[in-house]
């Protein structure tokens, strides 16, 4: 996994409450048996004005004009701002893959879905919780002035405005740890196989029904 | 003793180690997989030279993708891209040596069908599987939840999650429910009143003389839905329900395990006294039958009430997306819910494809025919075994003889993954679980709504109050 400590880059502002995961990333593209490769069709229905298919040539698709990331003042942008119960809906981590595809490191948000926050950790992009107050001040500020930036300062825990006001965000310790030194979690767990046999096998005692072949 | 809910005595049975930050590697009983969010974990596997941890906790099935109409092989799958990933998984299974319900299997069919109804997932366990639904499975007293596909691959190869604790809410549904009222209209009820976010970061709890009433069926369309309120994970306790439904399952224990099954799952109850961090109360008496309006499941209204306004919201957030809605919707305030016209009908998905969802839906249908302006009525049992029970009843015949299109399983019209879909501006009176924008086919603008619902908006082209039928 990508290591995630720090990070600098232009916001993008998505001002709608509850988009959800079949906005970020639609179904038909859930298809591909790849992790790479959607970023050409994050928020399809949104972004272009005709369907999506898997395999097109996206540049050759008539964008949406008027969607927030078609706007050239937000091209490159790295933070995504967001409304609450961000990725909301299904399970797909085609959601923060699409996302991290396309360029995003750290989203922003009042609130977000469980599961659409879990997923973010296991792939190097950080889900951010601010108050709401802070992210309508964001929002403002973001769209007051072309090429606004925001530092996620993941190791001090604080998004940092141009004015220079630190926003201090909560983090669980293992995550962090994860995302800073860009850990796979798999292999941590697997440190623990003894802990794991021996749970197992009282478990086998009490349910033996649990463990069908 | 301190008195524990339901959820404490679930997660705590499944502590491996519990660590100092408050997380905790916990054990996973059952992996239930499908197609779409499985084929990244295994080639991670494969990658990495590891092997599943237990094989068999882990069942598979074919859903998402599947055609609904009839077909033999994954071969006979036309769209290349579902048909590679069908393949996958055919290729996966057989590598790792899961067992798979596939293709031309009675026991294939959507995966939170076929766990229950195989007895696949029982009382006290701990069930993931790559799709948010998962929750279904709750209604037998389990943890069941929906993962993504880094996790998919974390329980193979480990059988355990990292996890911390979630809060614990009781959602208290007392009272008798009145005719025509279903397990649905209980939800989406709970959901317009608590919010789709009004469940994030707590366990559900369903509870109280309602939930109670309901059959095993009705409870896991509850719970298929405690994710439309924002909760990964929602359950009822055990009762002799549960019990019943269990035995002779073809995965439940026989002999002196069941004895002694039976005896520990009668302890998967919250203790009297047990601490919550939210309750929250509903009257049943006030649900009616529902109608979703909008593009998120909270987004509901009783059948007979009129589209509200905009204007009259205060919060400014909630106001932008009702009017994004609206738009999109295609609707205007103000306007009555049986005044909305419906184009097509679909009858299944998770949430209500099971053997009642189809006995009501026939119940409404039998001996009517479906209106000429409704273009098709898509009716699509759960799994191989429910249409095999529904033909032995002959519900079948009643769905044809209405002029509805009876179908192979899978999730079909739910997400539109495979070739069921609508067409930009129709407009659907639909048993699945979301509403949102393009969810069954872009621009398609989906209501959701109980079986019984469904079928009389089918006869009638519009939406009606089934207490009226």
């Amino acid at each position: 996994m990508d290591k995630f400590i720090t990070h600098t880059g232009l916001v993008a502002p998505l001002d709608r409450a509850n988009v959800d995961t079949d906005q970020i990333i639609p179904k038909q593209f859930l298809k591909s048996i790849k992790r790479t490769g959607f970023g050409p069709n994050l928020f399809d229905e949104w972004r272009y004005l005709d369907e999506g298919q898997p395999g097109q040539d996206n540049s050759k698709r008539p964008l949406n004009k008027d969607f927030v990331l078609n706007q050239p003042r937000y091209l490159g942008a790295s933070v995504l701002l967001a409304r609450r119960n961000f990725g909301c809906g299904s399970s797909r981590e085609h959601a923060p893959w699409a996302l991290q595809d396309f360029g995003f490191r750290a989203v922003l948000a009042p609130s977000f879905a469980d599961i659409f926050f879990n997923n973010c950790f296991k792939n190097g992009m950080l889900p951010i919780v601010l108050p709401e107050d802070d992210i309508e001040t964001l929002f403002q500020q973001v769209f007051a002035q072309e090429g606004y930036q925001l530092t996620v300062d993941l190791a001090e825990q604080v998004v940092v405005r141009p004015d220079g006001v630190k926003i201090p965000f909560e983090v669980d310790a293992f995550r962090k740890h994860c995302l800073l030194n860009g850990l796979d979690d798999i292999g941590l767990t697997l440190q623990e196989s003894d802990a794991i046999r021996a749970y197992e096998a009282s478990r086998q005692q009490r349910e033996p029904w649990v463990f069908v072949q | 003793m301190v008195a524990k809910t339901l959820y404490d005595k679930l997660f705590e049975a499944h502590v491996v180690t519990q660590r100092d930050d408050g997380s905790a590697l916990i054990y996973i009983d059952r992996h239930i997989i499908h197609e779409v969010t499985s084929p990244q974990a295994f080639e991670g596997l494969r990658l990495a030279g590891r092997q599943p941890w237990r094989v068999g906790a882990n069942f598979a099935t074919l859903d998402h993708n599947v055609p609904t109409t009839p077909f033999k092989s994954a071969a006979d799958i036309e769209d290349d891209t579902s048909r590679i990933q069908v393949q996958t998984l055919e290729e996966n299974t057989r590598a790792f040596g899961i067992r798979e319900f596939g293709i031309g299997d009675v026991r294939q069919g959507i995966v939170h069908v076929m766990a229950p109804e195989q007895g696949a997932v029982l009382p006290g366990m701990t069930v993931v599987c790559g799709d948010s639904h998962t929750s279904t499975n709750g209604a037998l007293a389990c943890l069941a939840h929906g993962i993504g596909t880094s996790e998919v691959e974390h329980v193979l190869a480990t059988q355990c999650l990292v996890a911390k604790k979630m809060k614990n809410m009781q959602i208290r549904v007392d009272g008798d429910l009145g005719p025509g009222v279903t397990a649905k209209d209980v939800v989406l009820h709970i959901i317009g009143v608590i919010g789709t976010a009004g469940g994030t970061g707590y366990a559900l709890e369903f509870a109280g003389s309602a939930i109670r009433s309901l059959s095993m069926e009705g409870r896991m369309t509850v719970c298929n839905m405690a994710i439309e309120a924002g909760a990964r994970a929602g359950m009822v306790a055990v009762d002799d329900k549960t019990i019943d439904y269990c035995q002779g399952r073809p995965f439940s224990p026989t002999g002196e395990q069941w004895d002694a099954a039976v005896e520990y799952w009668r302890t998967l109850v919250s203790d009297e006294g047990a601490q919550f961090d939210a309750v929250v109360e509903i009257n049943a008496a006030d649900i009616k039958p529902q109608v979703s309006w909008g593009t998120s499941p909270e987004m509901v209204l009783p059948v007979d009430a009129t589209l509200p306004d905009p204007t009259q919201e205060s919060d400014a957030v909630k106001r932008a997306g009702m009017e994004r809605a609206y738009e999109y919707m295609g609707l205007t305030p103000g306007m009555k819910i049986s005044d909305i016209k419906v184009d097509r009908v679909f009858i299944g998905s998770c949430t209500n494809s099971r053997i009642e969802d189809l006995r009501a839906a026939a119940e409404v249908a039998k001996g009517k025919k479906k209106a000429a302006s409704v273009k098709q009525v898509l009716v699509v049992p759960g799994s191989g075994l429910v249409k095999k029970q529904a033909e032995e009843e002959g519900l079948d015949k009643v769905f044809v003889e209405a002029g509805f299109e009876w179908r192979e399983p899978g999730c079909s019209m739910c997400l539109a993954m495979n070739p069921d879909r609508l067409q930009p501006g129709e407009h659907c009176a639909s048993t699945s679980n979301r509403n949102f924008e393009g969810r069954q086919g872009n621009g398609g603008r989906t209501h959701l709504v109980s079986p019984a619902m469904a079928a009389a908006a089918a006869v009638a082209g519009h939406f009606v109050d089934i207490r009226d039928c």
